[in-house]
């Protein structure tokens, strides 16, 4: 499964990548804004991305709105990675397609279990 | 004149705390009695500040020894670190992001909005605060080691 | 790389930095040249540590030799104490909090907030801002020392 992490953090990429790892994905690329996400999603295969909220130059919810809006990307199952807690922006996230949301802190165990569940 | 921060305003910090350290690193962490910062020369090697502004003001700290420094950024990233290198000074600021971000969902009245991470290094340094609030410290013991969290919150004003 | 962080922008912690030490410590407070922190090796006995929120986040941070910090306090307070005493912290605190409220009215751009300020004591501190944050240091010269005023911001 190949995938896209986007999150400004670098230890906060470190530390999903070494997430997805231990469950088995290995084929991830990395992000550090909204804007590199959508950069980097233009060369196509991507079939999950996972994305952080509060990012410079372009944020999460930006970009995820963007990637909805694009015929080429829309279908790409997008889980939101971020400490924004606060119930309506769960459910901007959502009604701009969100496929999941995982809020910081997060157990790696519900990493893996929000991706399998988009997986099957 | 300053007082120390009032217990209800301690309490969402300490909880976050707790809960980012069971989730993120598999550890259960106790906190030992809350203390104040003023005159307890609370001396440790790196420390992850964030500030906090908007209904109130305050700012949370977390502080630790080199040892446990080192520990709990491994479990954090899931990959050893024995040294203090730039990871371990970026996963100590990220770490204390994710604790004041946590608890700004228990203050939400105050509509608190977080600062960027400032990490500092050196042997036995002190974090302490200014007139307008005497911060308090919590003592954490863990698996990991020691460390304290220390918050100072002030909202009127 | 945040965008629109530019030089400009620490100006007005220059000027306040300037008129804080004018107006409330007695002493003309002469900046010298303006650097990227990542060229500057700083270590510090003393600082005085401020987060901003609001459309761009970050820190100012002033930091002082042990003497320069008791010269420029006991001026301040109108003390006379030759060791860093509580006093002297709480009067770092109180520096860098006047200076970030100051810089604060001329950077509306931002809608800036100011948290509380942190002090940080000991010797050859190492203050290290967020990566993606664009860091700018400023050293200045006192009659009474020199230290250094740090500003670190990324626009949101």
């Amino acid at each position: 499964m190949k995938i896209l992490l986007v999150d400004d953090s670098s230890t906060m990429r470190r530390i999903q990548k070494n997430t997805l790892e231990k469950i088995g994905h290995t084929d991830v690329t990395e992000a550090e804004d909204g804007v590199d996400a959508i950069k980097k999603l233009a060369a196509g295969g991507f079939e999950l991305v996972l994305m952080d909220w509060n990012m410079p130059n372009m944020t999460g919810i930006e970009a995820l709105k963007k990637i909805k809006a694009d015929p080429a990307t829309k279908d790409i199952p997008v889980i939101m990675v971020t400490s924004e807690s606060e119930k309506t922006r769960i459910m901007e996230a959502i009604q701009s397609g969100a496929a999941n949301y995982v809020v910081k802190p997060f157990q790696p165990e519900t990493l893996a279990e929000k991706i399998s569940s988009i997986k099957k | 004149m300053a007082s120390p921060v009032k217990v209800e305003h301690i309490n969402p910090f300490i909880s976050a705390t707790l809960e980012t350290f069971k989730s993120m690193m598999r550890t259960t962490i106790t906190p030992g009695k809350i203390i104040l910062v003023k005159g307890a020369h609370l001396s440790y090697d790196i420390s992850g500040i964030i500030g906090l502004s908007g209904g109130a003001k305050g700012t949370v700290t977390l502080s630790f020894p080199k040892i446990t420094a080192l520990k709990t950024v491994s479990e954090f990233i899931g990959e050893k670190v024995v040294t203090m290198d730039d990871t371990v000074k970026d996963a100590i600021g990220e770490l204390a992001n994710i604790v004041a971000g946590a608890a700004k969902k228990d203050l939400t009245q105050y509509k608190i909005s977080i600062s960027l991470p400032t990490v500092i290094i050196g042997e036995n340094h002190e974090v302490q605060g200014g007139k307008e609030c005497i911060p308090l410290a919590v003592p954490f013991s863990s698996p990991l080691g020691n460390f304290n969290l220390i918050v100072s919150f002030k909202s009127e004003g | 790389m945040a965008v629109g962080i530019r030089v400009e922008h620490v100006n007005p912690f220059v000027t306040s930095t300037m008129e804080t030490f004018a107006k409330m410590v007695g002493v003309e407070a002469k900046p010298g040249k303006l650097m990227l922190k990542k060229d500057a090796k700083l270590e510090y006995d003393i600082s005085g540590i401020i987060g901003l929120s609001g459309n761009a986040k970050g820190m100012v941070a002033m930091s002082f030799p042990k003497h320069t910090a008791v010269a420029v306090c006991n001026k301040f307070m109108s003390a006379d104490y030759n060791d860093l005493h509580r006093d002297i912290l709480d009067a770092v605190g109180e520096l860098v909090n006047i200076v970030a409220g100051y810089a604060k009215r001329d950077l509306t751009e931002f809608a800036i907030n100011i948290s509380l300020p942190s002090v940080i004591v000991g010797p050859n501190h190492q203050i290290i801002d967020a990566k993606d944050a664009v860091s700018f240091v400023v050293p200045f010269t006192c009659p009474l020392g020199p230290f250094h005023l740090a500003v670190s911001l990324k626009s949101t």
